[in-house]
């Protein structure tokens, strides 16, 4: 994304808030009026007093007078200036948050498979982050900086116009030297947020999988990869950071060179009688307030490329291609049965990759499909195309005849219930974990469906029973409790079709025995799809499939698979 | 904050230096109102053009010499920023590391990444502005006050009482907003948690159309961080008018005492000029330290968050032992003067013992192991078996002291585990945990994880007894095939393969396989079985399991029961003998019955 296009989209966030911009503007244009006409009545005053016992305290009172009430008005005004801007940056940032938060979840499947938790967290946290300060030092100083610049030439000129000259003809040199450092650190500040990014994601992976690192003594070799990062990410940030705070320095110098023709211009100004000390007063003041917004943009400048930087990272999410949306006329999926066929279905995760071809399988309502095969043969690829998780290369699935593209996700979804074999739980209780796909399900229902599950028994001895709160992840939860807790929300949903990946795997046998007799329950009449190890599960399937290498090799029932002799049989004996 | 000083001492010299020339360069800017009062009470006075320009050509070397100065605080200043933000993003790396997985649990994994990465570069940007600024603004306003009252000391009085009335303001300000910048950090980590958990469970979000709650929660949350961020800036928006207003009102004092003192000859119209421009030196100055005391303050904020952080104990490390003296001290030697009386009896064989051994998880009521005693010989097989919740991988994970026993003690070759280098024990150990932590890489990355110089031997041993081989050699990288985080483009089995061959590469003395067949099917679980007991080296081998067919064959079967022993023995011996074995042998069995029977 070019600057420009960042710039605009920035631009349509503020819009929103045009009412705060425009406030922020006048009251700017108010502050900035204010704090120059200050300096012009401090001249005045100056002038009332020439010398000894020539002080004309009359006017020298009114025109503090004067001050007094320009001071306040200035005040009051950037007060509410301040407000403005803080209002409008924060809710931008708001904004920003929630779209790309929004974005996540229609994104596709693939792109968040495709990238690191971390490089995506990054982005919606620390770079809005980074974005906001920006964004806000931009409002406060930019504009003011800029009217500020303009008043004072305007008063300047109407003084003297020699003198304003002088200012007029070095100040330039103070915005060219401020623009090209600007150029110069953009892309130090670009490496800078992309190494850190590289390093969140090494932290990400790390401490997620802490007891492993701590398991196998790796803490030093990790440690020194991250060192390595570190020191990257330091020599970079060493080099934005020095390169971009020479602004400063040098912007004052030239401030101090204006200031000295200022002072030298002025004096023979005052000489040759063309103007008053009083006047030299506020003409100094004048460079000293002309030259600082100069030094202020400079400093909006490089945050503001920094921000832009943050920015695009984050726009680049936002403008992420999100999956294809349902069709306008999608049909709501209403499911007294459950058909599913699949016809000529191809997908690959990857283009070069080839992993299901010509697949074709028909399901009638009420059947249950087993998925067998070694493991990694490509089972859980079928969840994903069931699910619409990912969309089909070829052909199509249908659901009772109908095309599943052409199927709202909401109601295909719906009529699944889902266990996987990676555990995932909300931070939350354990009632709104349960709850999850029923929200407005009572208590006893839901005790009722974790009885079902048999998570009842150790649900009960948590400290708060159903109210216990579970941080992230299911917090120290054992795995098995975690499925057992996956399975309460499908018992308490009761979907009329289900796809189980291997869903008891981390659970004992005597009580997965008794689950599988609420699944048999659960099963009844209902279409399920289930990739399973245990032959009791499998056997009693109306169908089998049999997947090596992302093909279905085999398809039938326990009895013709067997008489078959194929792979099917061969894994059978050795299971035995 | 003076926890973190010290990741600044490396930086010693830069941190002195850049205020030093910060503070050269202050002073020769505090002589440019003087000049210019010299340029208007001699210069115009006496009509003398060339005082006038000899003036100027001053005021020209000031700047130089004030722009080297300042470049050179600015390289120093960027130097220790940045190099003390490495040194504890290091520090605290390496500190989070030492985490017992306890520790890690209540804390929380990405409130510490957010204290890592973002809280880090407040910190940063805070120490940058101090050393640039901190000691240069009060440098220039006492230094403004000075020459104020070297110029005039009734006149100058004004300044006197303005300063301190500034101070209060803006130390006042500061300090009602500590807290505040607090609370939004702590409400960013509630949205970062946020944004984590969607993407961590993005599947089972969509499975169950939750993507409208999660967009209205993630939205209260953004709503609340906004509202704290509003109060926030809006006590910060007080501080530039609150100070503008101070000092322009002195401004008119001073003017109108300044008139008196003229209207008396106490001084020159030249030398109010001088009073004003230093006034306004002194609003410039208290602007940028208002500004960086914002910074400041949210650094500040960050930096104490960091400290927590810091300040929590690293969970194990041989320190635990260390910090209970005397009376560790004579458990110890009560441990090995029973450790000489077994000598003789069973502990030479007893490769790994558990003696009296109960533990309980942290803010648990019950115990999870309850006086556990067994003891295993060098090279046995050990299958663990029991209900989900029964304590089987709490067992286990106490050989490898990833948590320290509540009582008891658990001694792996005679010596108890908290006497070991945490390094030494974990290197006799290979460990398969149950859930299949992968890390970005290559395949071999992966496998040689815990030991980095295996040779090709190890690796091709490793990967055929865990039956990863297959697979493997079918990648057209073969073992160079890059893993993506988490190993994602992996499956389930796939991963738990290459985690047991990462355990295997090692060649360890005590193998642990913590139910990490889960997702094999029968025959790679049988054929990695056989692969086991074929090993030159044979390691004593701990296998938890669900499954009955799994540990049959292992020379003593530990059956637990809600945190207890319940049986040990072999296969038969229990079956007879106990009977929640029988009840877990049964529930599968009879599958083999019906099996056989069609």
């Amino acid at each position: 994304m070019s600057h420009k296009d960042t710039l605009k989209r920035v631009a349509k966030y503020i819009k929103k808030y045009w009412f705060y911009l425009l406030c922020s503007l006048l009251l700017a244009f108010l502050t900035v009026c204010g704090t120059l006409y200050l300096p012009i009545l401090t001249g005045r005053a100056v002038d009332q007093m020439i010398e000894q016992g020539m002080v004309d305290f009359e006017m020298l009172f009114s025109l503090l007078r004067s001050m007094g009430a320009v001071i306040l008005i200035t005040a009051v005004s950037q007060w509410l200036m301040s407000l403005c801007n803080n209002r409008m940056t924060y809710l931008v940032v708001r904004d920003i948050r929630k779209e790309a938060f929004d974005k996540i979840q229609i994104l596709p499947l693939k792109y968040v498979d495709n990238h690191p938790t971390g490089e995506i967290v990054s982005k919606v946290i620390a770079d809005v982050d980074q974005f906001a300060d920006g964004l806000l030092m931009g409002f406060t100083q930019l504009f003011s900086g800029v009217l500020t610049i303009c008043g004072t030439l305007y008063f300047m000129l109407s003084v003297n116009v020699i003198v304003a000259l002088v200012v007029i003809i070095i100040t330039p040199v103070s915005l060219f030297v401020a623009s090209y450092i600007a150029r110069k650190t953009y892309s130090m500040f670009k490496l800078q947020s992309e190494t850190r990014g590289e390093q969140t994601a090494l932290i990400d992976e790390m401490i997620g999988n802490q007891k492993v690192v701590q398991v196998f003594s790796k803490q030093e070799d990790v440690a020194k990869e991250f060192a390595q990062i570190n020191d990257r990410l330091e020599a970079c940030s060493l080099k934005a950071t020095f390169f971009s705070s020479l602004t400063n320095p040098c912007t004052r110098f030239v401030n101090s060179l204006v200031y000295t023709g200022v002072g030298v211009s002025g004096a023979f100004a005052v000489i040759s009688g063309y103007m008053s000390i009083g006047q030299l007063s506020a003409f100094l003041s004048y460079a000293n307030q002309y030259t600082k917004p100069f030094n202020e943009i400079s400093g909006v400048v490089t945050e503001l490329q920094n921000a832009i930087a943050c920015a695009a990272r984050i726009f680049e999410l936002i403008e992420e291609d999100p999956q294809i949306p349902d069709d306008e006329d999608a049909v709501v999926l209403h499911y007294d049965d459950g058909e599913v066929s699949l016809e000529d279905v191809s997908f690959s995760y990857h283009e070069e990759q080839k992993l299901i071809e010509d697949f074709n399988l028909c399901v009638k309502p009420g059947q249950r499909v087993a998925i067998v095969g070694p493991t990694g043969c490509g089972k859980t690829t079928i969840i994903n195309l069931l699910m619409r998780f990912y969309d089909v290369k070829e052909g199509s699935i249908k659901v009772m005849g109908e095309d599943i593209r052409h199927i709202t996700r909401d109601s295909l979804r719906a009529s699944y219930g889902m266990v996987l074999q990676e555990t995932w739980l909300k931070s939350g209780t354990i009632f709104e974990n349960i709850s999850m796909g029923k929200p407005d399900a009572t208590l006893e229902e839901v005790i009722e469906a974790a009885k079902a599950s048999h998570a009842h028994s150790f649900i009960k001895r948590l400290p708060n029973g159903y109210d216990t709160v579970i941080g992230e992840d299911g917090g120290s939860l054992s795995q098995g409790q975690k499925q057992l807790l996956c399975i309460s929300r499908v018992m308490l949903a009761l979907p009329p079709m289900l796809i189980l990946d291997e869903a008891t795997s981390s659970i004992d046998t005597r009580t997965e025995l008794k689950i599988q007799n609420a699944f048999a329950k659960l099963m009844k009449g209902k279409t399920t799809f289930i990739v399973a190890h245990r032959l009791s599960t499998i056997k009693e399937a109306d169908i089998i499939l049999v997947m090596k290498d992302g093909n279905i090799i085999e398809q039938g029932d326990h009895k013709s698979l067997l008489e078959r002799g194929g792979f099917y049989s061969e894994l059978y004996h050795l299971a035995k | 904050m003076k926890g973190l000083l010290k990741y600044l001492k490396e930086y010693k010299k830069e941190s002195i230096l850049a205020p030093v020339f910060k503070m050269l360069e202050a002073s020769f800017e505090l002589l440019v109102p003087l000049v210019i009062g010299a340029m208007i009470n001699v210069g115009i006075a006496n009509m003398d053009k060339n005082y006038i320009l000899s003036m100027g050509g001053v005021l020209v070397f000031l700047g130089v010499i004030g722009l080297i100065c300042s470049v050179t605080a600015q390289y120093y200043a960027a130097k220790a920023a940045t190099g003390f933000a490495a040194r504890l993003r290091y520090a605290m790396f390496t500190h989070i590391q030492a985490f017992s997985y306890e520790k890690l649990d209540t804390v929380g994994t990405s409130t510490l990444i957010t204290r890592m990465t973002s809280d880090i570069n407040q910190v940063q940007n805070g120490v940058n502005m101090f050393l640039r600024l901190f000691l240069r603004s009060p440098f220039i306003v006492i230094g403004a006050v000075i020459m104020a009252f070297y110029v005039d000391v009734k006149a100058a009085l004004v300044f006197a009482v303005a300063i301190p009335i500034l101070s209060i303001v803006v130390f006042g300000i500061v300090f009602a907003n500590i807290p505040l910048y607090k609370k939004v950090q702590d409400r960013l980590d509630k949205v970062t948690l946020a944004t984590r958990e969607t993407l961590n469970g993005i599947r089972v979000i969509r499975a169950f159309r939750k993507e409208a709650d999660e967009i209205q929660e993630f939205d209260e949350k953004n709503k609340t961080l906004t509202g704290i961020q509003l109060l926030a800036g809006r006590v910060s928006a007080l501080l530039n008018p609150l100070t503008y207003v101070i000092i322009n009102l002195a401004l008119v004092v001073l003017l109108y005492t300044g008139a008196f003192r003229v209207d008396v000859g106490g001084i020159k119209q030249g030398d109010v000029v001088s009073l004003v421009n230093y006034m306004s030196q002194i609003l410039v100055e208290l602007v940028k330290l208002a500004n960086l005391i914002v910074t400041l303050t949210k650094a500040m904020a960050c930096a104490s968050r960091i400290e927590n952080v810091m300040q929590i104990e690293e969970g194990m490390g041989e320190n635990v032992v260390q910090s209970d003296d005397n009376t560790s001290e004579i458990n110890r030697c009560k441990t090995e003067m029973t450790d000489m009386s077994d000598d003789k009896t069973e502990s030479q064989e007893a490769f790994v013992q558990f003696r009296n051994v109960s533990f309980t998880y942290k803010q648990a009521s019950e115990e999870a192991l309850s006086n556990m005693n067994f003891s295993v010989k060098k090279g046995q097989t050990i299958g663990i078996i029991g209900g989900t919740g029964s304590g089987k991988s709490t067992l286990v994970q106490l050989i490898l002291r990833l948590y320290d026993v509540t009582k008891g003690s658990v001694m792996v070759k005679g010596k108890n585990v908290k006497d070991y280098d945490l390094d030494e024990l974990r290197k006799m150990i290979g460990y398969v945990p149950q859930k299949a932590a992968l890390f970005k890489g290559t395949i071999k990355d992966n496998i040689c994880f815990g030991k980095p110089d295996a040779s090709h031997d190890a690796i091709e041993e490793a990967i055929s007894v865990a039956q990863a081989k297959e697979f493997i050699e079918k990648k057209e990288e073969g073992l160079d095939t890059p893993v993506e985080q988490g190993g994602r483009n992996l499956s389930g089995g796939q991963r738990q393969r290459l985690t047991i061959a990462r355990a295997l590469v090692r060649r360890p003395e005590i193998l642990i396989l913590d139910d990490s067949c889960s997702a094999l099917d029968y025959a790679t679980d049988a054929a990695l079985r056989d692969g086991l007991s074929k090993l030159s080296y044979h390691p004593t081998v701990f296998l938890v399991s669900q499954r009955t067919i799994s540990v049959q064959d292992a020379d003593q079967i530990i059956v637990l029961d809600d945190g207890e022993i319940v049986g040990i023995g072999k296969h038969e011996v229990l079956l007879r003998e106990c009977e929640v074995y029988r009840e877990i042998y049964d529930s599968q069995y009879k599958e083999e019955v019906e099996s056989h029977e069609s």
